[in-house]
């Protein structure tokens, strides 16, 4: 077993109605330490499922996920404990209209690493520095841009400190001229060696940022290979036809 | 008190003799403050224990709803159980009338007690609860999906998660119906006056039982009730705009 690996996904399935529909259909996968791994294909294949599974907001009905070398499928595991090493963006932000952005960002660590106020605020003023958002702390969602809002997000996830970040299609409900600023964001953080898994139709993105791109089609991985292979020499026949859409 | 055919002047002759006999003779207007002050104390009581009957009631169901799927174990069985209780209790205590609810609180299940406040917080607090449960569980279910998920994707547990971020947005949702809830409850209590508890209505009772004078003692605490409501009212409307601060 390679040790670098932070996530191992061992054929995992998610089936509905006693398997008459495999969202996920034994899917293998592994995640190393620094890798941005991006999952592409059509709509229905089971990309966003097989993200959803890793921190397990999706159950599995079968196989493993293996976080940090632990069995998280397991029921006696304590998953609230890894989520907070797996930081999470939603397509939809997900922000908590109800809260400025500062106490969107410091409520976990707060509540969850006990972080004294001045220790959470701290941290979250400089994430916010950092992309952009500083004079916005004050603000409530509501009050901000897709862009904006995602970029949020991003930040709120980063202040638990994640040893891996999931992306499940971050730029699909924003307007053309926000998804830029996003995607700086992301790529920002896979310079400074995050580790990212992330759900996208931006093959932009994927070809310049990932260092492992991966095909899924009816739940299942058809194809997985480093960007340059992936996009100039595809193998299979449908991420021929795929890629023949798409770009 | 008869309107016609007498003069303006006897009319309002008349409106005054009743007014001094319903509300100024031998102090009377004492039993109304008091009587005031009965309704308003079981209103509040009920209040309270409505809130919370119905906030318990009200995440059993609707924990029920989003995730026993997901569940397993004792837990499955045990919210299976605490479900079962609820959905009972919602049914008999909506589909029955609240009058029927307290005659039977009064004369059959604490037959032997003859503390009527208790016995009216009970009835008003368990009726409560059954419309603050629904209340409060469509206030749940209307927040979006992604704040469930967002906070357990930070690693916030199933309660903590409900507690911090789902129950402050469904509290906000559902405010306007709270209120509406309140104001019912507080009218709905002058049917203690039915097992001797001297609230307002049963104070004019009392006084039109003695004076023989049904306008004024009637009139009287409609115009209170009327008040109170109007002040209700208000209040819920500043609550309302303060919690929607900075949002929308």
């Amino acid at each position: 077993m390679n040790t670098d690996a932070i996530i191992k996904v061992e054929n995992v399935e998610k089936h509905f109605k006693g398997g008459e529909i495999k969202a996920l259909d034994g899917a293998n996968l592994e995640i190393n330490k620094g890798e941005v791994v991006v999952i592409v294909g059509p709509s229905g294949s089971g990309k966003s499922t097989l993200l959803r599974c890793l921190n397990l907001l999706e159950v599995p009905t079968g196989g493993r996920i293996l976080f940090n070398g632990t069995d998280i499928t397991d029921s006696k595991v304590d998953i609230n404990i890894h989520r907070q090493k797996m930081g999470m963006v939603f397509q939809h932000f997900n922000l908590f209209p109800n809260m400025t952005i500062l106490r969107n960002m410091t409520i976990a660590p707060m509540k969850l690493l006990k972080k004294s106020k001045e220790e959470a605020e701290k941290k979250a003023l400089g994430l916010l520095e950092r992309v952009g958002l500083a004079d916005r702390a004050n603000a409530y969602p509501s009050q901000l841009s897709g862009g904006q809002k995602q970029r949020i997000a991003i930040t709120r996830a980063l202040c638990m400190d994640p040893e891996v970040m999931l992306f499940d299609e971050p730029t699909s409900a924003l307007d053309p001229e926000m998804v830029g600023e996003v995607l700086d964001v992301m790529k920002q953080l896979a310079l400074e060696g995050m580790t990212m898994a992330v759900v996208t139709h931006e093959m932009g993105f994927a070809r310049e940022v990932g260092t492992k791109v991966i095909f899924m089609d009816e739940g299942r991985i058809i194809e997985e290979n480093t960007p340059e292979e992936f996009f100039t020499n595809p193998q299979s026949p449908r991420l021929k036809d795929f890629l023949s859409k798409v770009l | 008190m008869v309107l016609l055919p007498l003069s303006a002047g006897e009319w309002f002759a008349d409106v005054k003799k009743d007014f001094i006999q319903s509300f100024i003779e031998d102090d009377r207007w004492k039993l109304f403050v008091e009587g005031l002050g009965i309704t308003l104390e079981v209103t509040a009581l009920s209040l309270v224990m409505g809130l919370a009957i119905g906030v318990v009631v009200a995440i059993i169901r609707s924990t029920y709803d989003q995730q026993h799927e997901s569940m397993r174990g004792a837990g499955k069985v045990l919210l299976k159980i605490f479900n079962t209780i609820s959905n009972i209790y919602l049914t008999v205590i909506r589909g029955t009338p609240a009058m029927v609810q307290l005659l039977i609180m009064y004369f059959v299940i604490f037959a032997s007690s003859r503390n009527t406040i208790m016995v009216a917080v009970l009835t008003f607090g368990i009726n409560s609860g059954a419309y603050v449960a629904e209340i409060f569980r469509s206030g749940i279910m209307a927040v979006d999906r992604g704040q469930m998920e967002a906070g357990r994707s930070l690693g916030f547990g199933y309660v903590r998660t409900m507690q911090y971020i789902v129950i402050p947005q469904a509290f906000k949702n559902v405010l306007p119906a709270l209120g509406n809830e309140l104001i019912t409850l507080f009218k709905e209590t002058s049917i203690v006056a039915m097992i001797g508890l001297r609230d307002l209505t049963k104070a004019a009772i009392n006084v039109q039982s003695v004076t023989y004078q049904a306008f004024m003692p009637f009139i009287g605490i409609a115009v209170i009730y009327l008040l109170v409501v109007l002040i209700l009212t208000r209040l819920l409307g500043v609550l309302e705009r303060r919690l929607r601060t900075g949002e929308h």
